[in-house]
Order: structure tokens, then sequence, then C-alpha cells
């Protein structure tokens, strides 16, 4: 199994869509927008001085609205898409150099793709799917068969290997996406709103999924998506693009907690926020309460509630992974957390009078 | 000035030119015929085998054999016996040694359309300055008259099968080369992506997902060329090519109306086993896209 053990690093990545996207790449650097590019050049700014280090065997999960460039980046991570300018360093090679036949070998060998619209080869049955990516290589087929067998059967797929994509739902269909990219067995899993396309309790379904799969793989996995629940609920890290530019990244108790600019802060208000941040991010250091109720550090801030409530008091203790003390909260700080701060708080006085 | 009279160039000019070019055609044909003529010898070759295998082998067994292939393609009992009720009649009524002598033109013919064909539809769908080039290519040969290029494959050539064969296939391999480029340049982007994205060369993408994908698209191209060179069978006939044609060709000199309308019919009826066999073929070809889920 190819557990990830290399980060992907990009670095100062730049692309300019237009037949003549090299020479706009200074006045792009020396600060030309998004919006002038398109004016004066007919050219579009797709990604903007992206730096970006995707830690191995974590989900990396980049947000964003539609067309703020999140399928350009992550076409560019298996060079589907060639930058303009920029690096893309995996195991301390950069993939923007490769060669064709290197660059072949590195899709083969190291990447797995997950697609919004599932992409399923329509003339082969989810069997001859699950295999195609080991096939090309040229494992046998008896082997070939068998490793995408395994993988049918994890994403719940049994008795299905003989069927065509569309004889089966839209759900069922990208369980067959899943197993076909996993069946490379590569360290790095690209998705590309790989749910996005599903009902949402089918997307829920397929999220628990991706968890379970993750927890016993820990792949380097690059979750593309602009729901702000499902991003909250993959990532280990989040990024957040705006036109074509990194605006944040960081946990999402992160940026939940501390949104960098309005934009984001709109987007994070309606989270549910006692879900996604915890004892650890708002305790008090180093104090000790007088109480029965002791909670690990990681635990989320409706859970802590809900523990205080139920033991009847109104703090507890904080410890670490060992079973250190490390600090205390109370039931009042915990519940002014959970509520989303006031909106009036949040409108700056000046962009309102604007 | 005149404006109702053309200024056309001066008649002995006119003239002039055509005996140059004529001249100078003459000239290649008389350096190169016979060259040509063994290039393509193995045409004939192959021609004359499968007219003899059809025409010197028991009619039972032909017609079994063609029963078969028949099936083979359509899976289906009604066109089965539909050929063999079409082919008893053909033999019934004296038809037999023609109509087997035009299912071999028609076959050598597909053939030589399909091997050209294909690699020339792929060809387009890949670049498209061979796109560009090749479409008004293909618009000329679709319009241009059968009977002008007749003329120059006649000098070079001169009467026979060879000439026909070579008539036919340029009459109908337009509709190949169209529809597989047409169905290599339908594969959904999406997939195609998703192809590269697994590390495919660009062989292994075309093996593996555009010609499988196109192959019910390119099948219709075959299905229109048999159809095309079926229907040139006749004209074919002008230039010394043995089979149906030539007694329709006969009927018409002679106002022989019942000749000319059997010999019609029994073209009609290996046309509609044709049609139905490759329709019925490419129709399996697309039994996975039979929509299940929406
Ligand atoms: N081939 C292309 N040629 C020109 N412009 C392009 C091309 N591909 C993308 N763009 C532009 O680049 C920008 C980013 O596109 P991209 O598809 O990456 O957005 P996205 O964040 O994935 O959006 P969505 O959520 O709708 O999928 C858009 O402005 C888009 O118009
Ligand atoms: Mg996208």
């Amino acid at each position: 199994m190819a557990e990830a053990i290399h980060d992907i690093e990009i670095r100062n990545l730049y692309k300019i869509f237009g037949p003549n996207a090299a020479a706009y790449v200074d006045s792009v650097k020396n600060g030309m927008t998004k919006e002038e590019l398109k004016a004066k050049h007919n050219h579009v700014l797709g990604l903007d001085d992206i730096n970006l280090t995707i830690p191995a065997g974590k989900i990396q999960v980049v947000m964003g609205l539609s067309g703020s460039g999140k399928s350009t980046l992550i076409r560019h991570i298996n060079r589907l898409i060639d930058p303009t300018a920029g690096e893309l360093l995996f195991e301390g090679k950069d993939v923007v150099k490769m060669s064709e036949s290197e660059l072949r070998e590195f899709r083969r060998q190291k990447t797995g793709m997950v697609f919004q619209k599932f992409a399923l080869f329509p003339h082969r049955t989810v069997l001859e799917n699950t295999t195609y990516g080991l096939s090309i290589r040229g494992v046998s087929r008896r082997e070939a068969d068998e490793r995408a067998r395994r993988w049918i059967s994890r994403v719940g797929l049994d008795g299905f290997e003989e069927s065509y994509p569309n004889q089966l739902s839209g759900g069922m269909q990208q369980r067959v996406g899943l197993a076909r990219a996993l069946t490379n067995d590569a360290e790095i899993l690209l998705m590309d709103e790989a749910f996005s396309a599903l009902d949402p309790l089918i997307r829920t379904d397929m999220q628990s999924v991706l968890l379970d799969l993750q927890s016993e793989l820990k792949k380097t996995i690059v979750f593309i998506t602009h729901d702000l629940d499902e991003a909250l609920r993959l990532g280990e890290r989040i990024a957040i693009l705006r036109d074509g530019r990194i605006i944040q990244q960081g946990t999402g108790e992160q940026i939940v907690l501390r949104p960098k600019d309005d934009y984001i802060a709109s987007f994070v208000r309606d989270v549910r926020r006692g879900h996604v941040i915890t004892v650890r991010t708002i305790m008090r250091k180093g104090a000790q309460a007088e109480s029965p109720v002791t909670l690990p550090a990681t635990t989320l801030l409706e859970e802590a509630a809900r523990a205080m409530t139920n033991a009847e008091v109104s703090r507890a203790n904080i410890v670490n992974r060992d079973g250190q003390h490390i600090g205390m909260i109370t039931l009042s700080k915990c519940v002014a957390e959970m509520i989303a701060p006031d909106d009036t708080e949040e409108v700056d006085p000046e962009t309102e009078v604007a | 000035m005149d404006l109702i009279e053309f200024p056309a160039m001066g008649r002995s000019d006119l003239r002039e030119l055509r005996i140059a070019i004529d001249g100078a055609f003459r000239e290649f044909t008389r350096a190169y015929g016979e060259t040509l003529e063994n290039i393509f010898h193995p045409i004939q070759i192959l021609l004359v085998f499968i007219e003899n295998l059809l025409i010197d082998s028991p009619w039972i067994l032909v017609l079994a054999a063609l029963a078969g292939l028949v099936w083979a393609l359509g899976r289906s009992l009604k066109i089965v016996a539909g050929t063999v009720l079409a082919l008893l009649a053909i033999g019934y009524f004296g038809m037999w040694e023609d109509t087997m002598r035009t299912i071999a033109m028609v076959a050598v013919c597909t053939l030589i359309a399909v091997v050209i064909g294909i690699p020339t539809g792929i060809l387009m769908a890949r670049s498209d300055r061979s796109n560009a080039t090749i479409t008004p290519i293909l618009d000329m040969m679709q319009t241009m008259p059968s009977f002008v290029y007749l003329i120059p494959v006649v000098m070079i050539f001169g009467l026979g099968k060879v000439p026909g064969v070579i008539a036919v296939v340029i009459y109908a391999v337009p509709p190949i080369i169209r529809l597989t480029n047409l169905g290599i340049r339908q594969v959904p982007a999406d997939v195609l992506e998703a192809a590269e994205a697994f590390g495919s060369s660009a062989r292994q993408k075309l093996m593996d997902v555009q010609l499988p994908l196109a192959l019910p698209t390119i099948m219709a191209g075959v299905n229109q060329t048999i159809m095309m060179s079926l229907a040139m069978v006749v004209v074919a006939s002008m230039i010394g090519v043995r089979g149906l044609g030539q007694p329709v060709l006969q009927a018409i000199n002679n106002q022989y109306f019942t000749l000319g309308v059997m010999n019609g019919l029994a073209i009609v009826a290996i046309a509609i086993i044709f049609d139905r066999a490759t329709q019925a073929y490419g129709k399996r070809l697309q039994k996975h896209l039979e929509a299940v889920h929406g």
C-alpha cells in the first residue's frame, strides 16, 4: 500500500489562458489584476502566484467560488494543464519540467484522479473501468482484476463488476470513479468536486467512505469543493481561492475563528461553529478547574457543552493526547463561542458606508 | 465594353490549353501506366479470387455462408430469413452469378475503403490542419460527377475490373472518412481527460478510448460506403465491370423493361441485406449506451 511520504510543493505558480500567455507573466508579477489583463490584453488570469505546500498523507481542501481557479489548480498537479510560470515539486522533482514519458510515468505511478462528472469509460464495465490504470501500465490481466475487485468491494459495489456505468446511479458511478482512482495505488489522490454532483445524503455518505478509507490509506488527497461544510468535514488543511489567488490557508478551525477578510467571513458566517472549533483553541491555558469532567483537547465545543450539561457542571479540565492536564474551559465561554459573533460586530463600518 | 458577352479566353487558346493538358496526361499515362497497373494488380487478384470462390463453390454452401455472416453481424433471425429468401429468389430468376460478382465487387471495394478511410479519418481527427486540407478534397470527391473521374482512370488502366474498383472506391470512401473523423471528435472531453490523467499514451488513448467509442459512428460510415458502392455498380459496368450492373446497362440500351427491373430489384435486395445486417451490428455495438439510469 502506497502510504504518502512526500509533500507536494507548489511554488510561484502562474497560469494565464490565451495565445500569448508568456508575454504577460511579468506584468502580472508586477501587480496587473485579472480584470486589467482581461480588459487590456484579452487573456484570462487563471492562477496568480500560488504558493502551497500540500502535506503528505493529509487531506488538503481547496475551496472557492465558481471561476476562482480550483479546477485549474488541481489540474496542474498532474499537469493536465501546463503552467505559464512556476514550479511544482514532488519527491524533489519538478513536475513542470518532466518530459512527456516522465510525466506519463508520474501520472501512472503517483497519482489517481476522481472527476466531478465521473468521466467513466462508458464502453467498459465497472471492472474494466477500475482496471484501466493498471492495464495501461502493463499489469497482467489477472493481477489487475484481483486488485480491482478488492477496491470495488471496498467502495461497496460487490456484485456490480460486470455492469456498465449507465446502469448505475450517480452515487454508484462515483464509487466506481473512486475505486478506479484507488486501484492505481498511488500516493496522490486528486478529487475535483468529486461529490458535488451527488444528492446531499449520498454526498455525506461518500464523505464518510472517503474519511474511512483515508484513516487507513493515509494518501495525500487534494479535494476541491465549493461547499464549506464539506471542506470543514474533510479538510485537515484548507486553502481558499479567489480570482486565482490563495487568500487564506490553514485548518478549518483557524479559518472559521479568524477569517482573513470579509469575503471569507461571509463564507463562514453560517457555519455550525460548535461543530468545527475544538476546546483547545479557546481554553484557558494552565488553569485548573474543580470539576469531575475531563475532556481531550480535540473535543468539539458542542460535545464539550453536552458533556458539561449532562454532568451538571459549568467547567471542565482539558488534557492533551498523553493525558496531561493543559487547561480548563467554562460552559459559558464554550456557548459564547458556539454562537456566531453578532452580524453587526462583523461588518466593518467603513464598508457599510460604501 | 460589351457586358453581355463574357470576355472568355480565345477559342484557339482554349483548345491549345486542352490539347496541352491532355497531351501531358497521355504522356504521363504512357510513361507510368504500366507501373500503376502493376501496383494495383493485387486488387485484381483479390477480386478474381473472391468472385471465383463465390461462383465456383456449391450454391448451397455460399448461401449458408452468407446467412452465417448476416447472423454473425446482426444476431437477428428475421434478417437471416430475409437474406435466404432474397438469395433464393435471385438464384431462381437466373441472376445468381451476376449477384455473386457484384457481392465480390462490393466486398473488395468496402475492404479497400475501410483500409484507406479509417486511418485517414483518424489523421483528420488528430490534426486540425489535415482536417482543413482533406475536407475540401472529400467535398470534391462527393460532388464531382462520377463520369468525370472515370475518364483519367480509364485512360490509365483501360477497361476492366481494377479501374472499376478505383472508381467505386473514390465514390464510396468519403463517408467512412468523415464518420471516423466525426466519431473520434465526438468522444467526450472529460472521458479523454480521464484517460490522460491515468497516464495513457496517445496510442493507448486512441485504441482504448477513442476508437471503441467512435465505433458505432464508424460502422454507420461503413454502412454508407457499402450502399454507395452498390449504387456505383451500374456506372462501373460502363467501364467493363461485370455483375448486376451490366444487364441493367444492356436493358437501358435495348429497352428491355423486365430485364432492367429484375436486376435492379436484385441490387435493391442485396442493398437491403447489407444495410440491415450492418445496422444491426452497429446497434449491438451501442448496447452499453442504452440508458438505464438518467
Ligand atoms: N481553457 C481555458 N481558456 C480560457 N480561460 C479558462 C480556461 N479554463 C479556465 N479558464 C478560466 O479560468 C478561471 C478559472 O477556471 P476554473 O475552471 O479553474 O474555475 P473553478 O474554480 O474550477 O470553477 P467551478 O467551480 O465552476 O468549476 C475562469 O475564469 C475560467 O473562465
Ligand atoms: Mg471546476
